[in-house]
């Protein structure tokens, strides 16, 4: 299982609750995730499932690029955080 | 009562009349999150926000209890990308991306049809009152649309959704840039219309390529819908056929450049503009904003200042940031710079709400 969280500042828009899914990417591992809960899908990827251009994916705290991020291979007991990139005024 | 909603960066506001001459900021909704257009039926018990997101994109929120409750609705999306499909900005050569930018504009025809306008340039269509949305194909495969250029924004928008009140088949949208629009046959079709518009930016030879005009903005008279005003990028324009011949007014004093128009509903005749000195100088001519109003169909225009502010005064106004309530008794509109104000008295006299909400992207009236 990969645990997933998410960035805080979703929680003014839809909830995120952390939870742990199956899946061998972290494209995998967040369909998983918005099996489960399908409103939070868009907040992340795009109309074309892509990662949104201001949100940051990490693996265990390294910063995996958003144009790689979908088809980085994870192993059990991994960690993904799902964050906010700064940018905005 | 009318009321009037104020889509702003920073949040959505609704004005209500609280006493005479006492105009207050009533409720607000969303705040810190962009509100780029609002939709308000049912006298403003059923109202539909677009707000941008920004790091987590393009959502739509509903109220049907006139703000109590809000829920998240399904938003338009753009279909799956086929591969090797690729197509670029003419103007900027930036890759037109199939994902919503920008939530611009809204309406509902008189079948319950809701349509949605976008940025980069997809027009959208709900038949189940917003469940969900579906892309007009027939518009966005159109290989004119290719045309499209981004004008202020990177790609193109549609940013005036007209639906005949007696044909929901019957559709002109408005493109910045790329003209006028016309279905008769429910969006099935497409024809790029526009006679008599003429774009100064252009090289001569091409100033009336229709699909190189830029509306800024596209109103239709309530009473007479056939009757459009338009704001252009270089002008004042207006059409007695539906938008097919456009007739244009030179010489309107302080500028014929601006954003918005608002048409009175029950007399075509009747329209309000608020300038900016031109393209390269968006703010007001003289540092002084005021209304400009012309009641015989474009014959004079009358400038109305009383209540606006003294110079220097640098709001500009935008394209949605005017309105006029459904009958004609009440016009609205706000600036970039968070002042907003209303006019019971046809525009003659103006009345501050507020100078200091947020920069005003646009105002609804919501009966």
């Amino acid at each position: 299982m990969v645990r997933i969280s998410f960035t805080p500042n979703l929680l003014r828009h839809v909830q995120t609750p952390a939870d742990a899914v199956e899946g061998d990417s972290i494209g995998a591992a967040l369909e998983a995730y918005f099996q489960l809960n399908p409103t939070a899908r868009t907040y992340v990827l795009d109309d074309q499932g892509m990662v949104r251009k201001h949100i940051a994916i990490f693996l265990n705290r390294d910063m995996i690029p958003a144009s790689q991020a979908l088809a980085t291979e994870v192993q059990e007991q991994d960690e993904l955080y799902v964050a906010q990139a700064l940018s905005g005024g | 009562m009318t009321r009037f909603l104020v889509g702003t960066r920073k949040g959505l506001f609704r004005v209500e009349k609280q006493g005479p001459g006492q105009w207050t900021i009533a409720d607000s909704w969303f705040l810190g999150d962009p509100v780029p257009m609002v939709l308000a039926q049912k006298q403003g018990d059923d109202i539909l926000a677009c707000l941008d997101l920004g790091h987590f994109g393009n959502k739509m929120r509903r109220t049907r209890d006139g703000g109590v409750t809000w829920r998240e609705e399904i938003a338009p999306a753009y279909p799956e990308q086929a591969e090797g499909v690729k197509e670029v900005d003419p103007v900027r050569g930036l890759e037109v991306p199939w994902s919503v930018k920008l939530l611009w504009s809204l309406a509902a025809g008189p079948d319950g049809t809701l349509w949605c306008g976008t940025i980069p340039g997809g027009l959208f269509r709900s038949e189940d009152d917003g469940a969900t949305w579906s892309l007009v194909e027939s518009l966005w495969y159109d290989e004119r649309r290719k045309k499209w250029s981004g004008g202020g924004y990177d790609f193109a928008g549609i940013h005036s959704i007209l639906i005949h009140p007696g044909n929901p088949q019957h559709i002109t949208v408005g493109v910045s840039v790329g003209g006028v629009w016309q279905s008769q046959d429910g969006g099935a079709s497409w024809e790029v219309i526009g006679e008599g518009l003429r774009a100064e930016y252009m090289p001569p030879e091409m100033a009336h390529d229709p699909e190189a005009q830029d509306p800024h903005v596209i109103v239709s008279c309530a009473a007479a819908p056939e009757q459009l005003w338009m704001q252009h990028h270089n002008g004042i324009f207006r059409s007695h056929d539906w938008g097919r011949t456009w007739t244009e007014f030179h010489d309107v004093k302080p500028a014929v450049f601006g954003f918005a128009v608002a048409v009175h509903p029950k007399d075509p005749e009747t329209a309000w503009f608020v300038p900016a000195i031109k393209d390269e100088q968006r703010i007001p001519a003289e540092a002084r904003p005021v209304v400009t109003r012309t009641q015989d169909g474009g014959k004079s225009f009358t400038i109305l200042s009383e209540g606006l502010p003294e110079p220097p005064a640098y709001d500009l106004v935008f394209r949605h940031a005017l309105d006029i309530n459904g009958d004609g008794s009440v016009l609205a509109f706000g600036s970039t710079t968070g002042s907003l104000w209303i006019s019971e008295d046809q525009g003659e006299s103006w009345q501050v709400v507020s100078e200091h909400l947020p920069p005003i992207y646009c105002v609804c009236a919501d009966q």
